[in-house]
């Protein structure tokens, strides 16, 4: 009986076999660059807004604290966004023509909300807290990044479970005193893991509890 | 579910046989189906798709999914929106929710509620502990009600006859109608209320009358208190109100009378009846004791220690013989309560039902006037209603008028007279003889249809007014949210009939009360009224009227079947027949949902060759309806009872198509029950939606019980009924994985003082944004309600006992649900919570099947798809919205445990005991859910807890829950047996 395929057929066959194996891992690993890609999680890309407000310039350059617009982030789940009226009480004295700003006084005489892009999204069954964070010694700075430096703001960190879940099992590595919660400039120092330790023990932080699902999830 | 047909003779000799608790009919008979269904995984259809797919469309709709899925991996998160406030409202802080003191006005009659709001929307409603008609705690309507609000068949727009018109137009046609009504001292202007307790309202209708005093105000509602009122008027000779004291009461006769759930007292006397039932300390125990003589199964009756199923005519009889005092020849019932109300006298009570006839009502006054009871366990006091009215004799004399042409202005506010006005005056046809016919509806029904003009009613939490409570406490209705639909209150109505331009609705309220001159600093007054609300000092100040002594005719009662009309226990007179929470809601006993039947005993199906499901043709008066039958255990032998609020010809789309509309035999001469009733099989049959055997547990001692005999002789007596408690650590798994040293989370329900009234069911519904599926899905056991209340009868199946009992996730330590996830998605928590996580559920329902309790709910469809922006509103934004695929259960409110953990935390201490209330225990009326920390010392549930009569459900299979029961007690007369 004649031979059915031709010698070169077996180089096909154990190239295409390799090929497969490569396609396969290639694709894994073309899904999981896109997948922690600034594409997909946003990490690093400035959010256009409709006005474009700076944290850089209202934080760094003029001093301004978080709270003064972020009023309940003590206090609520929800740090809060400022009303029109908190940005009109500097701007009705301030840069009163500035073609910028022309959407925030169009807000406050029509009544209409300004609508801002959300830049720190989490998915709907994520209940987060911002005041137990904030007043167990979670600094701004450890999720936002320095939007200090940030002229239009971006997201620091992916936000996903698995990066919660660093800080939630090791509350060590970033807890800081609360005196230095609204610090823009505080730095980890070098016995951070000791010093954590310690405020961990201070602020009474539940560490058995940190780990529960119903914590975020209900 | 096939109806099946039962041999009641068969099931009669089994019950006798082998005792036993059984939720049903199939149970009792222990059919070869019913056998089957409870070795299922899942009720039979609930797990197939049953609806005819063909392969084609099949492979259609598989490959479309295909696809989607592949698309739906790469979609990125989508950008949302932030939307600030302009001006942000001082008192608000964001995220955190407000909350209001406010009153839901029923059948006139005040309920005060704490109304949450979310950012503007009302989603939650308490009930006000400083209001003494709620005690903080709810009934059904009140928590349905907030569903009302986001109802998309609302009225959204004032219509004139039929096409939309606006508030302008409406004001120049009423000023002219009124321009000529005026010129005749109003002689041809009637106007048509409910019973009005609110003094605001009075006034304005005072101040109507004035200018048009000829003018008439006629009143309607079908669940009407004529009897009350008139049996008072009988005994007394004048209108006044009677107060009853369950807390005073040692022996307790009830005739007709459903007072733990259908009255505007009932939430409270529901406290003070089981707060004299509880047992929560150890040592001797005492219990007050409940006689009940009633037609048809009831709250009350399922409470009562020795219940006397008989014809509502009898009653009558019963009370003539209670009265005279010539019960020797009457049943064992009879002559032991009345032996015992001699007993008692001066602390026992004697409480007749508002569909009894004014002498039995005289009759119950004259009994306790006799023992010595009033001023003790009844007190007396003016009418909360400023003008009460005979109400059927005024809406007939209404009819009239409309027939002789003598009406030519009718302004109805609220009701639904066309469809529940009795069906013998045609009010319809008398209606259409008016020339200005005006409707102020909350929705469009069947007397707007016939109306020229319909204006948008504003619901409760839109409207500013006031209500008075049974006793006369006034609150303030206070809005959380403007008007959805531009709605209109009644005040705003008749203020524009009396004076323009009007007063807004704020100002009319705030005049009256200030006029009143009742305080010295009425700003600061009215301020803490609206915080609190209540007007302080506003109940009804007792009076003691002297008991006239003519002696009471009461009818003589007529032998064969009668037919009994009695609000239903969740759309009550028809008022909530569009509100999907209530009409899914199982009714007590016989777990109907979506449907009213007519409800017979099972001798009269014996007799009448009668099923479950099968249509009957009832006639009575000449009146004809055909309905379907329900055979219900304990129902008195020849009475039929149908419930109102069904069968609507214009309503929503929840309620279209559901139910008998038992007004078409309810006339004039007998509004509550009537003998005489002709039952004839017509040969179709009807499906029924009933989860009375969904969720069903094969196993033993699911409920226990015994007499307070039994447990004072010995207080474990009820550890005998079951296997002990198996060891902790007799188990494969690790005994020992989590300690439990911070909080150990626990329920305690107490099985003794659970009335079976729903309200926790509803409760939990809008707490944790459960879904409502629908008839259809309800009959494939796709029901998805967190806590069920199981009805379960023993004993006799004419006269049975009934026990309730509420079942909520048991939240076992070895949850055997947890060991068959494969995916993680429900895993106990150090904390002892059985979490359930919905973003890592794959929808395998492994636990569901592994889940002894059945307390696990499937995510079938998406049934929160397709719902309006207004319609989401309700909503609670702390716990998510689950989606198809997914299976769900209680959390014992998760979201109410960390709301309360984090201020603890952030002020570095413990949560107190009773800082965390779950929603089934916020809303029930007697206290019977407690929830709380067991490692706390001295926490009430670790009280309860320690108590003889605690026991597991199932407790031998080692589940450890933590959701244990209170065993029920009954106080059984000793002469009387058992």
């Amino acid at each position: 009986m004649p031979q059915l395929f031709p010698q070169k057929s077996n180089t096909i066959a154990r190239a295409s076999i390799v090929c497969a194996a490569l396609a396969v891992v290639g694709a894994g690993w073309t899904f999981d660059a896109v997948y922690w890609s600034p594409y997909t999680t946003w990490v690093g890309v400035p959010r256009q807004q409709p006005v474009p407000f700076s944290h850089k310039h209202h934080v760094q350059d003029l001093g301004i604290d978080c709270r003064y617009c972020h009023t309940s982030v003590e206090t609520s789940h929800y740090a809060g966004m400022p009303p029109t009226q908190t940005c009109m009480n500097c701007h009705s004295q301030l840069w009163t023509q500035a073609a910028l700003l022309e959407p925030v006084r169009q807000s406050l005489a029509t009544g209409k909300s300004i609508q801002w892009n959300r830049v720190n999204d989490l998915p709907d069954f994520v209940y987060f807290d911002h005041s137990i964070h904030v007043n167990k010694g979670i600094g701004c700075t450890t999720c936002h990044g320095q939007v200090n430096e940030m002229p239009l703001t971006w997201k620091q960190h992916t936000l996903y479970m698995k990066w919660c879940l660093q800080c939630h099992r090791a509350p060590e590595n970033e807890i800081r005193p609360r005196d230095e919660v609204f610090n823009m400039n505080w730095k980890k120092p070098a016995d951070q893991k000791q010093l954590g330790a310690e405020l961990v023990a201070k602020y009474h932080v539940q560490l058995s509890h940190l780990e529960n699902c119903s914590v975020c999830h209900h | 579910m096939p109806n099946q047909s039962h041999k009641m003779d068969e099931i009669r000799a089994r019950l006798a046989a082998t005792p036993m608790q059984w939720r049903g009919l199939e149970e009792a008979a222990g059919t070869a189906e019913y056998a089957e269904r409870l070795h299922r995984e899942f009720f039979p259809g609930s797990s197939e798709w049953a609806d005819d797919v063909s392969r084609r469309h099949f492979v259609k709709i598989m490959g479309a999914s295909f696809a989607l899925a592949g698309l739906g991996a790469c979609t990125k998160q989508p950008v949302e929106k932030i939307v600030p406030y302009v001006k942000q409202p001082p008192e608000l802080t964001p995220g955190k929710p407000l909350y209001y003191a406010t009153a839901m006005p029923m059948d006139g009659y005040g309920m005060g509620v704490i109304a949450t709001s979310n950012e503007g929307r009302p989603t939650k409603i308490e009930g006000n502990p400083d209001h003494p008609a709620s005690l903080g705690a709810t009934n059904v309507f009140m928590q349905a009600g907030i569903l009302d609000l986001y109802d998309p068949d609302r009225a959204q727009a004032i219509l004139y006859g039929g096409e939309p018109s606006d508030w302008a137009s409406f004001l120049s046609a009423l000023n002219a109608a009124m321009a000529a009504q005026k010129s005749s001292q109003g002689a041809h202007l009637r106007i048509l209320t409910g019973a009005v307790t609110s003094p605001t309202l009075f006034s304005q209708i005072q101040a109507l009358l004035a200018i048009c005093p000829a003018a008439k105000w006629a009143q309607w509602q079908p669940v009407t208190r004529d009897n009350i009122r008139e049996g008072a008027k009988m005994a007394f000779g004048q209108v006044v109100e009677p107060q009853y004291h369950f807390d005073k009461a040692d022996i307790i006769v009830a005739l007709d009378s459903d007072f733990l759930f259908a009255n505007p007292g009932s939430i409270r006397w529901a406290r003070e009846f089981a707060d004299r039932r509880r047992i929560h300390a150890r040592g001797p125990a005492t219990m007050n004791r409940l006689y009940v003589a009633e037609p048809s199964p009831t709250m009350t009756g399922a409470m009562a220690d020795h219940r006397l199923p008989i014809s509502a005519g009898e009653i009558a009889g019963l009370a003539q013989a209670l009265a005279g005092g010539n019960t020797q020849d009457g049943s064992a019932w009879l002559r032991a309560a009345a032996a015992e109300l001699k007993q008692h006298a001066g602390k026992s009570l004697v409480i007749a039902g508002e569909s009894q006839p004014a002498a039995v009502h005289a009759l119950a006054h004259q009994i306790n006037a006799a023992l010595g009871n009033i001023g003790t366990t009844v007190t007396f006091t003016a009418s909360p209603e400023p003008w009460p009215l005979d109400q059927l004799a005024s809406l007939r004399d209404l009819v009239a008028e409309m027939n002789s042409g003598a009406v030519e202005v009718l302004v109805i506010m609220g009701g639904n007279p066309v469809y529940d006005a009795p069906a013998d005056l045609d009010f319809s046809e008398a209606m259409e003889k008016v020339p200005l016919r005006i409707h102020l509806a909350l929705a469009e029904n069947e007397t707007s249809r016939q109306c020229h003009w319909l204006i948008p009613a504003a619901h409760y939490l839109e409207s500013w007014g006031d209500v008075r409570a049974f006793d006369g406490t006034v609150s303030l209705i206070q809005p959380l949210i403007e008007p959805l639909y531009g709605g209109h209150t009644d005040l705003e109505l008749i203020e524009a009939m009396v004076h323009q331009p009007s007063r807004l609705p704020y100002d009319i309220v705030r005049w009256y009360w200030g006029a009143q001159n009742l305080y010295p600093d009425f700003e600061k007054s009215w301020r803490k009224a609206l915080s609190d609300g209540v007007l302080p000092g506003t109940a009804l100040p007792a009076v003691q009227p002297k008991l006239v002594s003519a002696p009471i005719q009461t009818p003589s009662a007529a032998a064969g079947p009668e037919l009994i009309l009695r609000a239903d226990p969740s759309v009550w007179d028809g008022s909530y027949n569009n509100n999907a929470w209530l009409q899914e809601l199982a009714r007590p006993f016989n777990k109907l949902t979506w449907d009213n039947a007519a409800l017979i005993s099972p001798r009269l199906a014996e007799r009448e060759k009668l099923n479950n499901g099968d249509m009957v043709e009832l006639k009575l008066h000449g009146k004809t309806l055909r309905a379907a039958v329900w055979i219900l255990p304990g129902q008195a032998e020849n009475s039929v009872t149908l419930h109102l609020g069904y069968g609507r010809g214009t309503t929503g789309r929840v309620g279209i198509g559901t139910g008998f509309n038992a007004y078409a035999l309810r006339t004039s001469g007998a509004l509550w029950f009537a003998s005489g009733l002709e039952l004839t099989k017509t040969g179709e049959s009807y499906s029924f939606s009933a989860t009375q055997t969904h969720h069903n547990i094969e196993g033993r001692d699911i409920v226990r019980d015994g007499t307070l005999a039994q447990y004072n002789a010995n207080p474990q007596f009820i550890d005998a009924q079951a296997e002990p408690r198996p060891p902790r650590d007799e188990t494969l798994y690790h005994p020992n994985e989590f300690k439990y040293t911070g909080y150990k989370w626990a329920m305690s329900v107490d099985l003794n003082t659970c009335i079976g009234c729903n309200a926790c069911t509803i409760a939990c519904q809008a707490e944790n944004n459960i879904p409502v599926v629908g008839k259809y899905q309800v009959a494939h056991g796709r029901d998805m309600q967190w806590i069920r209340v199981d009805s379960y009868y023993a004993g006799d199946l004419d006269a049975p006992q009934m026990n309730h009992q509420p079942v909520p996730c048991m939240h076992c330590e070895n949850a055997p649900c947890e060991l068959v996830c494969p995916v993680g998605a429900t895993v106990t928590d150090d904390e002892g919570l059985n979490l359930q996580i919905y973003n890592r559920c794959i929808g395998t329902r492994y636990c569901s099947n592994n889940c002894p309790y059945k307390v696990r709910r499937f995510n079938f469809l998406e049934f929160n798809a397709g719902m309006t922006p207004v319609q989401k509103m309700v909503k609670n934004p702390s716990v998510t919205v689950r989606s198809r695929g997914v299976m769900e259960k209680c959390t014992y409110c998760t979201q109410r445990i960390n709301a309360a953990r984090i201020p603890a935390e952030e002020e570095d201490r413990r949560i107190r005991d009773g800082e965390i209330v779950t929603a089934c225990q916020a809303a029930c009326p007697t206290g019977a859910i407690v929830f709380g920390d067991l490692n706390t010392t001295g926490s009430h549930v670790s009280k309860l807890k320690s108590l003889p009569l605690d026991y597991w459900m199932l407790g031998e299979l080692n589940t450890r829950p933590r959701t244990s029961y209170l065993a029920k007690l009954r106080n059984p007369n000793p002469e009387m047996g058992t």
